[in-house]
């Protein structure tokens, strides 16, 4: 009995153009055996929320380096509940201050990744939260 | 003959083979070298450079010899071809560096405090970083600016931010570089507006915009429009400036952005220099004669971690580019010939984590910029990775220079490391490879066609998929990282702008819509879209908008009407 791979939107929101961890991340995600869809850069919260739904999407993945991330990410959430999408797995890499984080992870983001964090680390973390080790 | 990345692993008692002639460096491998491995294997570890290059155990003439190096030919003096050894004869004994610290966040106001800071604290020369809006032609009240505005950098919507940065810094004095690339004509209009508007002769302004419009579409990713059309502007910026501003370069053509994006030392080579040579091709393309503009084109490499490799691949550089110019596009000038560079140390390299042992970093990676014979300089902050600086940080990195400028003896001598066997075989070896990566670019067209083809892209894409490889299997350790992991000392304060600098800049950016002539702007901003779309040169009527206090956003608008927006399509 074989699970569906798990399906990962990656993608940049606002301006930043930081895109070298997002495409390793979006790299190992495939090799790990996830099926990713990379929206990459300029991607505004409207669009991720709409692209989220429409490619059926289990995570999220958010790279943001600009420093954007307190609109971003709140108006993401928001979204994502006026489409009724809450259960999609929403990651975030990126730079995002300490003093912001425990706000974002109280909004429901499920995890924030700090510089550093290897891709094991992400790719157990999706495996675990989406309850599908098997993919 | 390329050597293959290999991880040697000899287990202690297995001689490797040895050549068959026996010249010293074999004797001294069968004799010495290999009885000591026997007794004691090297460290478990593959000895690479931050590229992933093997490099032998021991460099001596026999590699200078393997590689068919001559000094004159090869090496020679600063100030002579082949330039390896640098482009001024008296290196830094007649002049340092300039130390250049890249800054801006905030307001107009808030930067121009910290330029004024910086320049008291010795720095020589002032670096502009725009927040994320201006870079890719965007006003501060755009809807897809909510979040942005002051962030990256500093908020410049209109001549008057522009002249508020400069408040009380006498442009005819100290030289500006602009970290503007797509958008450069309205950066550059507003900065020979601001100064003459202080009744400053445009003639006398020495500084450089960034400019190297097709680096963005591998790396630094600030687009705006598609390749074709930023060739064209190129050609209306060089012609202009060559034309107008005698001491100005009018790029910066960049490597330091292909190598955070993850390249290698030689990707990092080739891709500047040819993009480099794109621009030449634009110049010669106007009807100038080299020259005239090709004197006037600056370089900008990234400082990574292995000092070696860096200092080769500088002087590989000044060596390439010097032959290039003048057998490629026949230029007579000396001039035309010296690959003249910016440097900032690698903020890729840079960890959030005991932040304090990148000032490490960057010292090392400082003298490599120092040793390599960078024009200026840019030594990034400790906080580098989390935030913008600190004013105390900034200092600090500023002090980094000064320290090796004044007490490390680096900038006693012409090129120190010149002659060293292992910088000397690096340096022919970065360039041979480099002019490897020109051949495949040359059948592909050119940069424009290999951009298109996505060539570039995956070569960094994947370089950079094999460094977080090597960290994550810890053949590469990274200290803090991997390994050497517990936390000591304080935290370290960032700096945190907050949403209150973007309230502040709708206001200012309100208030100068109000007050303006509108209709002067509308008949400028048209004046743009009628030159974008016909033949004359973008910079006159530019100018005039920047003057009739037009936007960024506005004047950008007016090119991406004409020109068309670039879209992505993403490789990975």
């Amino acid at each position: 009995m074989s699970e569906r791979p798990i399906r990962v939107l990656i993608a940049k929101p606002g301006l930043d153009g930081h895109d070298r961890g997002a495409k390793v991340v979006a790299r190992a995600l495939r090799d790990a055996g996830m099926e990713v869809i990379y929206a990459g850069l300029r991607q505004t919260p409207e669009m991720v929320v709409a692209a989220a739904v429409q490619e059926d999407v289990d995570v999220i993945g958010l790279s943001i380096h600009s420093g954007a991330h307190n609109y971003i990410l709140g108006r993401v959430v928001e979204l994502l509940k006026e489409q009724a999408v809450e259960d999609i797995v929403l990651v975030v890499g990126g730079i995002i201050p300490d003093r912001d984080v425990e706000r974002l992870r109280g909004l429901g983001i499920d995890a924030i990744f700090p510089p550093g964090t290897t891709t094991t680390e992400i790719i157990d973390f999706i495996r675990e939260r989406t309850g599908n080790l098997a993919a | 003959m390329a050597e293959e990345r290999v991880l040697a692993k000899p287990t202690a008692g297995e001689p490797e083979p040895v050549e068959a002639s026996e010249n010293g460096k074999t004797r001294w491998q069968k004799e010495t070298y290999e009885p000591a491995r026997r007794q004691r294997a090297e460290r478990d570890t593959p000895f690479i450079t931050a590229s992933g290059r093997p490099v032998r155990e021991l460099y001596t003439q026999e590699d200078l010899a393997e590689r068919n190096l001559a000094y004159d030919a090869d090496i020679g003096y600063p100030g002579e071809p082949p330039y390896t050894r640098g482009v001024h004869p008296t290196g830094y004994r007649g002049k340092l560096w300039t130390m250049r610290q890249f800054a801006g966040f905030g307001t107009a106001t808030d930067s121009n405090k910290r330029y004024k800071k910086l320049l008291a604290s010795g720095q020589t020369g002032l670096s502009v970083a725009f927040h994320h809006p201006t870079l890719v032609g965007r006003d501060s009240d755009d809807p897809i600016s909510r979040g942005e505005v002051g962030k990256q950098g500093v908020a410049v919507d209109s001549l008057a931010d522009m002249e508020t940065l400069f408040d009380a810094i006498p442009q005819d004095q100290v030289t500006t570089s602009m970290t503007i690339n797509h958008p450069a004509v309205v950066l550059l209009a507003m900065y020979v507006a601001a100064a003459e508007n202080k009744g400053i002769d445009r003639r006398r302004l020495a500084g450089t915009i960034q400019n190297d419009v097709l680096k963005e579409f591998i790396a630094q990713k600030t687009f705006v429009f598609p390749p074709r059309p930023t060739m064209r502007i190129m050609g209306d910026i060089i012609e202009w400036c060559t034309a107008e501003l005698p001491r100005w370069n009018w790029v910066s053509v960049s490597g330091y952005h292909i190598r955070e994006a993850g390249s290698t030392a030689v990707q990092e080579l080739a891709f500047t220099l040819r993009d480099g040579m794109e621009y030449i091709q634009v110049g010669l393309e106007r009807g100038l004669d080299v020259d005239t503009f090709a004197p006037r084109l600056s370089f900008f490499f990234n400082a990574h971690n292995d000092l070696f490799e860096e200092v080769a691949k500088y002087r590989a550089a000044r060596k390439l580019w010097a032959r290039y110019m003048r057998d490629r596009y026949g230029a007579k000038s000396p001039r035309s010939c010296w690959m003249r560079f910016h440097t900032q140390t690698a903020g890729c390299t840079l960890l959030d984590r005991q932040p304090r042992n990148n000032v490490m970093r960057v010292t090392v990676q400082a003298l490599a910029a120092v040793m390599g014979g960078t024009q200026s300089l840019h030594t990034n902050a400790l906080d580098e990775t989390i935030a913008l600086p600190t004013e105390e940080n900034a200092i600090i990195a500023l002090r980094t220079q000064q320290v090796i400028a004044y007490e490390s003896g680096v900038a006693n001598t012409v090129d120190p490391l010149g002659g060293s066997y292992y910088v000397e075989a690096l340096t022919a070896d970065l360039e041979r490879e480099a002019e490897e990566i020109f051949a495949k670019i040359d059948e592909l067209g050119g940069m424009v066609e290999a951009i298109d083809n996505g060539y570039p892209q995956r070569e960094i894409q994947e370089a950079a998929f094999q460094y977080q490889k090597e960290i994550e299997s810890r053949e590469r350790i990274i200290v803090g990282q991997n390994e050497f992991v517990e936390e000591t000392g304080a935290p370290v304060d960032y700096l945190y702008i907050d949403d209150s600098v973007e309230e502040q800049q709708l206001d200012l950016l309100d208030e100068l819509r109000r007050r303006r002539d509108t209709d002067a702007v509308e008949r400028a901003v048209e004046g743009v879209r009628r030159a974008a779309a016909g033949d004359d040169n973008l910079m006159p009527v530019v100018l005039q908008a920047v003057h009739a206090y037009a936007t960024v956003g506005e004047i950008c608008g007016a090119m991406r009407e004409v020109f068309g927006e670039y879209q992505e399509q993403p490789i990975f």
